[in-house]
């Protein structure tokens, strides 16, 4: 027989049982309703959460180091005094090759240091860091007061409230001009400062006080402080202080053979508060998101800061110590191609470090959670394709003598087993569409509940349920496929049937 | 195929024996049967309740298959087909009627006529002309929508003689076709199929227990008894007339 007119005996038949048919295939809407909720809510539970992290920078960053920084870390080379200095350096031909790398997208040296930052006439100790352009994505910056950098090398600061709060607070309560982050600070004693306060800081100029590091001249020239790195020599002390521009030095700037030195000169930075956050930017994988005072990284890197960094270099006496970045945090453009890139880095002889186990954690997570999920959503249409099975049994006893016709009249067990199959099938899709609707109704509800929710503890609203077309269309496939096999046996039980007993007896 | 004139046969069956096992007893509805029919031929199966007249038009069907021996229609072996054969053969060679209609209650009479259609595949457009042709041919012309049970019953058995029809197999076989009607309503279908058999020059295998009937329609009576032949020959046949 051919398929059209299979579908019209089957959609006959099924019609002249419509309410019994009509409760079954709601059977299956019922189940599939289920599995498409309960995996929409894993979906979009899992979307939600992959989301905020793809946008944290996360899970696609990867902290680049010498192999140096982490071999000095070692126990034995450090007892042996053994010191292998032939590494590659982590400098600004490295960063260029880095960045040619296939999948990177960003590369940008970490920058952070501990200084001295005024406003108006007071002075605080804080910490700054670099943050790239690509960190606005972050989602601390979502609600931010004021705006993100206008350019990556603008002269502008973003602070962390804890700041500014420091900024507007009175000098004797500002901590006597201290303020790191130690962690959470809305304890007691935390000064309260309104929105109309912080945004009253937007626009207001802070002076950035740090030490420029810059090559450092021959010795008789010598203007500014120097600081010398050198092969240690026993009774050989070589640090020297700088003590404000210009500064004299109070001892020879460098040393001949294979020293290397650089001058720190004492510099200042007006920057211009732009933006006021709540939240530490995840930006890096390192401390930097742990500082109070952001500057946009170009601007960073033009100042040429001494970082505590530079000092571990000069005890290492440590060649060309002028362009070796402690860190280089590179931005890939897939989660996914962080091992690569990885592999890739590790190929050049550079150390890496990148949340990439806990990122497949995450994922194995996720995949765990919809499997419950799915096969809890799975027992109400397995109940349902039992329903399916009863039915066409039922049918196969009622119309055993229309099976016997149709066997008479040229009706091969083939025909009579399609003609089953595709009952079966129509419930399956009918069903399965059904389902689908009813799931993604259920979900509105989930979702409506759950934003009604969060509007009552004052958190913003998020989409908790999400309906990809994959789970759309899978629903109803894995609906028609369960009810297909439902539809076996009430099949070949039709197919089965002895026209001359039918016949003689019906 | 001929026989010894050099008619074609419709049918021969040789040694046709069909056994039932019943537990631990066999019942043998068919012991040995060897008949021939030939091409156009109108024939009677006659006998008592359980002699095998049935078994025997369900072999010549297709419907069932012979425990041993063989069945042939126009050459073919029905015993060594596929069922996928044995039901192309039911579409295409044969047309059957049965004592009590079996048209299917909830199609009107155009469908019921079609379905053996569809199973041919036939295209859309070629089946309501067929269908219409055996109407009409039934007298049943004006009758296409109704459903069966807006019929008497001579009406649904000449529906029934249409969908067996509208294939136009070459073989008829009817199984009682008026074991469920009065006798003016019997009458009328045993001329309609005598009428068939002319005009179409259809081979017709008629199983009855009603000697009169079979007499007054057969040109040839085949007496079964016990899943034996008894008797074979023209109606009016001292040999015949002497299994009384």
């Amino acid at each position: 027989m051919k398929a059209n007119d299979l579908v019209e005996l089957a959609g006959r038949n099924l019609r002249e049982s419509g309410f019994r048919n009509a409760l079954t295939t709601l059977g299956i809407a019922v189940g599939v309703a289920a599995l498409v909720a309960m995996l929409s809510l894993g979906a979009g539970l899992q979307g939600l959460v992959t989301s905020r992290f793809d946008r944290s920078g996360l899970f696609n960053t990867i902290g680049v180091f010498t192999a140096r920084d982490f071999r000095g870390m070692d126990r034995n080379e450090r007892r042996s005094g053994i010191m292998d200095t032939n590494v590659k350096p982590l400098d600004a031909a490295a960063r260029k090759e880095i960045a040619a790398l296939p999948d990177v997208v960003e590369v940008y040296p970490e920058i952070r240091l501990l200084t001295d930052v005024s406003f108006s006439s007071r002075t605080l100790f804080t910490s700054v860091s670099g943050l790239s352009p690509s960190a606005k994505q972050n989602e601390a910056f979502e609600k931010m007061h004021g705006h993100f950098f206008s350019s990556a090398d603008a002269p502008e600061a973003i602070l962390h409230v804890d700041f500014a709060r420091d900024l507007l607070a009175p000098a004797n309560a500002a901590g006597d001009t201290f303020s790191l982050p130690a962690g959470p600070r809305e304890g007691a004693g935390a000064p309260e400062v309104s929105d109309a306060q912080l945004n009253s800081l937007l626009g207001k100029e802070i002076i950035l006080h740090y030490g420029e590091r810059v090559p450092a001249p021959a010795p008789a020239e010598a203007h500014v402080a120097a600081a010398s790195a050198s092969k240690p020599k026993h009774g050989d002390s070589r640090s020297h202080e700088a003590s404000g521009p210009p500064a004299e030095a109070d001892g020879p700037a460098g040393d001949a053979g294979e020293t290397v030195s650089f001058s720190v000169v004492r510099r200042e930075q007006p920057l211009r508060i732009v933006g006021i956050i709540d939240t530490e930017p995840y930006a890096g994988i390192t401390a930097s998101s742990a500082a109070r005072v952001f500057v946009p990284v170009g601007l960073a890197e033009k100042l040429h800061p001494a970082m505590a960094s530079n000092l571990r270099d000069i005890m290492q006496a440590r060649p060309s110590a002028s362009e070796n970045y402690s860190a280089l945090i590179v931005r890939v453009d897939d989660p996914a191609r962080v091992q690569p890139t990885q592999d890739a880095l590790k190929g050049m002889g550079f150390r890496t470090f990148s949340l990439l186990d806990a990122t497949k954690s995450l994922r194995r997570v996720f995949v765990i959670l919809d499997l419950f999920l799915a096969i809890f959503g799975s027992v109400a249409l397995v109940v349902a394709s039992l329903g399916i099975v009863n039915t066409l049994v039922m049918s196969v006893l009622e119309r055993r003598r229309e099976i016997g016709v149709l066997k008479a009249l040229g009706a091969s067990d083939a025909d009579v087993k399609r003609l089953f199959f595709v009952e079966a099938g129509v419930m399956g899709i009918a069903g399965g569409a059904f389902g689908v609707m009813l799931g993604w109704l259920i979900g509105r509800g989930i979702n409506f509940g759950t934003n009604i929710y969060l509007s009552r503890q004052e958190l913003p609203h998020e989409t908790i349920i999400l309906f990809p077309l994959w789970l759309i269309a899978g629903a109803v496939a894995f609906a028609v496929i369960v009810s297909l096999l439902s539809g076996i046996y009430p099949a070949a039980r039709a197919a089965k049937l002895d026209p001359v007993q039918v016949l003689r007896y019906e | 195929m001929t026989d010894g004139n050099g008619a074609t046969n419709a049918i021969r069956a040789q040694n046709l024996c069909r056994y039932y096992t019943m537990g631990e007893s066999v019942v043998k509805a068919l012991d040995g049967v060897s008949l021939e029919v030939r091409a156009g031929e109108r024939v009677a199966l006659v006998g008592a309740s359980g002699s095998g007249k049935s078994t025997l038009l369900h072999l010549m069907a297709g419907l069932d298959r012979p425990t041993s021996g063989s069945i042939e229609t126009q050459g073919h072996d029905l015993a060594a087909m596929s069922s996928q054969e044995l039901a192309a053969h039911r579409r295409n060679t044969v047309g059957m009627i049965f004592q009590a209609f079996h048209l299917l209650p909830r199609m009107t009479l155009e469908e019921n006529v079609e379905l053996p259609l569809r199973l041919a595949e036939m295209s859309r457009e070629e089946r309501p002309a067929r269908v219409r042709e055996a109407l009409e041919r039934v007298g049943l012309g004006a009758r296409s929508g109704h459903r069966p049970g807006e019929l008497s019953g001579g009406e649904q058995q000449r529906a029934a003689i249409a969908r067996a029809l509208v294939n136009r197999p070459s073989i008829l076989l009817a199984d009682e076709p008026t074991g469920n009607l009065d006798s003016r309503n019997g009458e009328e279908i045993m001329r309609l199929i005598s009428g068939l058999n002319e005009s179409l020059k259809m081979t017709v295998v008629l199983v009855t227990h009603e000697r009169k009937l079979a007499a007054s329609f057969a040109e040839r009576m085949v007496v079964l008894s016990d899943g034996r032949l008894a008797a074979e020959g023209r109606p009016g046949d001292p040999a015949l007339e002497a299994l009384r």
